[in-house]
């Protein structure tokens, strides 16, 4: 089949941005969109043009790298897919694609498709942990934990880190993630310890790097490629009043 | 030369416990003075570098990623191994360190194995506090399955995600650290050049890949933790930017590469299905539980739809040809016997290079809900990919490059022949053998990061003075004068071929020649026609783009240099190990029913490789491997 594709091209983060237009004229139903992009560089390395730059590693939709907007919906709006399992089939022949980076003031553009997630990473460093030592702790099976707690707390740490909940948020929010990992570990008898202090740590850490408030939108479980639910963005509010008291 | 593995000797079963003692010890006031650099932020480096930096230690630790926590243990799916035996059913610290031993076709060093297997549950105990959330049974306890052949229950494991959620534990320890001031990270950059001084590990000069500068950076010690090279086949089952280049880098200055041939091939990945492809999908072969493997008895039944395959008409070859292991055989085993079923033309699929993998009979016994409840995230990624719907039609399977065991050669404290350089998780070569088994990795990988490296590294730096030497010495200018001009080199060929033309060039000729069989005729065929591909790369490779921004084709050509050099002690490894072992099968060395032959008269040995430049033969050295604890004996699955 054949697409055009728009795609945003920034040579460094304080160089002005614009669409581009290329043609891909023979893709492959089973390819995946990253490999229909790998195809169009192809083309361009033997043209002598720069290549479109965008962040991808192990195209398996786990490693949370890869990050495009795409037709307006961060990872491209298939159900629970990132944008590197998203496969060509879902497109008609003759379709015009977008593809534009994560946008939010948070996120940095470095070029091209390829952003600055490090704020998220901060959010961790805030509090994101459980302070233990390495050695010295108990025995795996010592607490035991029912099987739904740790459901649940699995269910919270499907989350990739890819941010594509802060792209997809009119406020820049970064709730889900941050709800994500509070409760993960507020649920746990391991976590539980340090609940209050983690919450408040994370939260403040979240708005000092600008990012914004969750107004119920919900956009966020909608682009998130691995369905954490807004649940736990409730579960964070409660352990943020939690706190309060 | 013959080497020194370092080994305790005397008893095994105390053997760590004794070398812990005799290491010495670092003054606790004296720990921030010493600054550790650490090359990697996987399960290995993640988990060594926060654990240095509670220990106090000044922590510098570098990823190429843009975060310490996509590094590519987050893929790994299936679960990681301990000896807890919480279910009961016979599991011990010696048996898991027996497995390993014999798992790894007897070329592996035992003390080393012994320790992997003593520590494994201090593993399993710390990645619970760290809150990892492993799948638990109804009365609130840690749940096992058995994985990859083991005939106990000893893998634990949180959904299809194991290696993400263990690395997301170490990344929260690691960033802790980060946020406590002992560990600074630097992501997006990438190693490019070790700097030794006096002939010690002293700093590594590194790019960073988003606004091109080269950094030099100097530390007390050089941790390289950098994961595993078989990208050198192009495609497979790791992701597009791991590479060898940090590893070559170490071997370039003098560090020995030990077993390169050793490299797995792993029996459950998804298919190949078309030229353009970037990567292979590997599919958890905790499936294998579950499915049966076969192909049709039959030829000419190749091309109907599996559905029209009478019963009679199946060959589950596994099962008949190792009746006590059956779908469960190593991976070694069950990769070969599938290439063997392809090469006689019964494969299925696009190229007929392909195996069903059949669940339907374990859904009639169990039902869907059930299989669903294992593995739902696998048909559900295996559906994304192929289009097919695993529950209605079997899976289709063909073998891929997944780990490697070779690595940097390292003694028993994780120390290179470089003083002062640490080689952790699969960049070392230590304790796999031939074959790693399964869920074996990411217990190595924390092993070595979290119990390991803390208490080897400080023998080290116990006999060192801090900061002794910084980036004043000229050794760093040296080195990042010579990363600069191979990045001008890079820059100006502009020839007409891409870098990832000419990755795919060498890794069809490394899959065909060097893939899952190997003769001396397909080796010196691909050691004959590596260097033309190395010299069509220096000669028409074309990189856009320029050095000062974000460039994947320059870091890709660039990772693609290293390869071409590296490919061929690879292969020279593989045509001195006159033996088939583990995942190194030379077809000269079979039995008449085509099952390996091990030679352990002439090649009982770790192979160290010196680099001696491209083109040139490399030296080796060996370190001949005693065992003393597991009889040599003749790895039978059947
Ligand atoms: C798909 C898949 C599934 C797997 N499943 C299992 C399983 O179920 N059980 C099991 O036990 N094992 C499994 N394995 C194997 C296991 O995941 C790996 O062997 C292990 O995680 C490797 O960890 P590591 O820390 O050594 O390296 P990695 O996790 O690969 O980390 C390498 C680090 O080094 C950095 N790095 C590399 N080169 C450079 C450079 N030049 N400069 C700077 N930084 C650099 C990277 O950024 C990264 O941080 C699987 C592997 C794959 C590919
Ligand atoms: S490339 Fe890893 S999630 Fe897409």
């Amino acid at each position: 089949m054949k697409l055009t594709l728009h795609v945003w091209r920034q040579n460094g983060p304080d160089e002005e941005g614009r669409l581009e237009t290329y043609d891909a004229p023979a893709v492959s139903p089973d390819q995946s969109f990253l490999e229909m992009l790998d195809d169009i560089n192809e083309v361009l390395v033997t043209e002598g043009k720069d290549t479109i730059a965008f962040d991808h590693d192990c195209r398996e939709g786990i490693c949370g790298m890869c990050s495009q907007v795409i037709d307006g919906v961060p990872h491209g709006g298939m159900d629970r897919t990132t944008v590197c399992q998203l496969h060509m089939r879902v497109f008609n022949d003759g379709d015009e694609v977008f593809i534009e980076p994560w946008k939010a003031k948070a996120f940095p553009i470095v070029k091209d498709l390829v952003v600055d997630r490090g704020a998220l990473d901060t959010i961790i460093q805030a509090g994101g942990y459980t302070s233990c030592h390495t050695g010295g702790v108990a025995d795996g099976n010592a607490l035991p934990i029912g099987n739904p707690t740790a459901e649940y707390a699995m269910d919270a740490a499907e989350c990739i880190g890819c941010g594509a909940c802060v792209a997809s948020c009119p406020n820049s929010s970064a709730m889900l993630f941050t709800g994500a990992k509070v409760a993960q570990l507020a649920v746990l008898p391991q976590g539980e310890v340090e609940a209050k202090r983690r919450v408040n740590m994370m939260l403040e850490a979240g708005k000092e790097l600008g990012l914004g408030n969750c107004t119920n939108h919900y956009e966020c479980q909608a682009s998130c490629p691995k369905g954490v639910d807004v649940k736990f963005i409730a579960k964070l509010n409660r352990e943020y009043i939690k706190a309060l008291l | 030369m013959i080497l020194d593995g370092k080994c305790p000797s005397g008893p095994i079963e105390t053997s760590w416990d004794r070398a812990r003692f005799e290491n010495k010890l670092v003054n606790p006031s004296n720990k921030r003075k010493y600054k550790i650099l650490c090359v990697g932020t996987g399960l290995a480096g993640g988990a060594a570098a926060a654990s240095l930096g509670e220990l106090g230690y000044s922590v510098h630790a570098f990823c190429y990623q843009d975060s310490a926590r996509r590094a590519h243990s987050i893929a790994a799916q299936g679960g990681i191994n301990a000896a807890k035996n919480y279910p009961n059913d016979g599991d011990s610290i010696y048996r898991l360190f027996y497995d390993t031993v014999k798992g790894g076709d007897f070329r592996a060093r035992e003390a080393d194995v012994w320790r992997l297997a003593q520590v494994s549950n201090n593993i399993i105990d710390q990645c619970v506090a760290q809150g990892v959330p492993f799948a638990r049974d109804y009365a609130g306890y840690l749940d096992n399955r058995s994985f990859g052949g083991a005939q106990v229950s000893r893998t634990f494991y949180a959904r299809g995600q194991t290696g993400q959620q263990l690395l997301l534990g170490a990344y929260s320890a690691l960033s802790r650290q980060i946020k406590a001031g002992t560990v600074k990270l630097f992501p997006r950059r990438e190693m490019l050049d070790l700097v030794v001084v006096d002939g010690e590990a002293k700093g590594i000069t590194v790019r960073n890949l988003c606004n091109g500068e080269i950094e030099s950076h100097w530390g007390d010690a050089v941790i390289i933790a950098s994961g595993g090279y078989v990208n050198v086949f192009y495609l497979s089952t790791n992701a597009m930017g791991c590479s060898v280049t940090a590893q070559w880098r170490a071997a370039k200055k003098g560090a020995y590469f030990a077993n390169p041939c050793f490299t797995q091939i792993h029996p459950t990945c998804i298919p190949q299905h078309g030229e353009h492809q970037s990567k292979l999908t590997l599919m958890s072969e905790s499936l294998r539980n579950d499915g049966r493997c076969w192909v049709p008895k039959k030829a000419e039944n190749c091309e109907k739809p599996a559905g029209e395959i009478a019963e009679d008409d199946r060959d589950y070859y596994l099962e008949r040809k190792y009746p006590s292991f059956g779908n469960l055989a190593p991976r070694d085993i069950a990769s070969r016997a599938a290439k063997e079923q392809c090469d006689d033309e019964r494969g299925v699929g696009p190229g007929k290079r392909g195996v069903y993998l059949d669940f339907e009979d374990s859904i009639n016994r169990l039902g869907e809900g059930t299989i669903a409840g294992r593995y739902g995230n696998l048909f559900e990624m295996y559906e994304k990919i192929t289009d097919e719907n695993g529950y209605k039609q079997p899976m289709r399977i063909y073998p891929a490059p997944h780990y490697a065991m070779g690595g940097l050669w390292v003694d028993y404290n994780c120390m290179s022949n470089i003083p002062g350089l640490f080689v952790l998780g699969e960049a070392n070569f230590s304790v796999h053998g031939a074959n790693r088994l399964g869920a074996s990795a990411l217990m190595q990988g924390l092993a070595d990061g979290y119990f390991v490296i803390p208490y080897t590294i400080a023998g080290y730096l116990a006999q060192t003075k801090p900061g002794a030497v910084t980036t004043d010495a000229p050794e760093f200018k040296e080195s990042a004068e010579s990363v600069k001009g191979e990045m001008d080199k890079l820059l100006s060929i502009n020839g007409t071929k891409s870098p990832s033309a000419l990755h795919r060039k060498l890794g069809s000729l490394m899959w065909e020649n060097v893939g899952m069989a190997r003769s001396e005729e397909s080796l010196k065929d691909a050691l004959a026609k590596i260097p033309a591909i190395r010299d069509e790369f220096w000669s028409d490779l074309k990189v856009v783009g320029s050095g000062e921004v974000f460039n994947n084709q320059l870091e890709q050509a660039w990772r693609l240099a290293d390869f071409l050099e590296f490919a061929e002690v690879l292969c020279h490894d593989a045509l001195n190990r006159e033996e088939s072992c583990g995942g190194h099968f030379r077809t000269e060395h079979q039995t008449d029913d085509g099952e390996a032959m091990r030679d352990d008269e002439n090649f009982c040995y770790a192979a160290a490789w010196e680099f001696k430049g491209a083109g040139n033969t490399p030296e080796l050295h060996k370190e001949p491997l005693k065992f003393e604890n597991v009889k040599l004996a003749v790895r039978s699955y059947k």
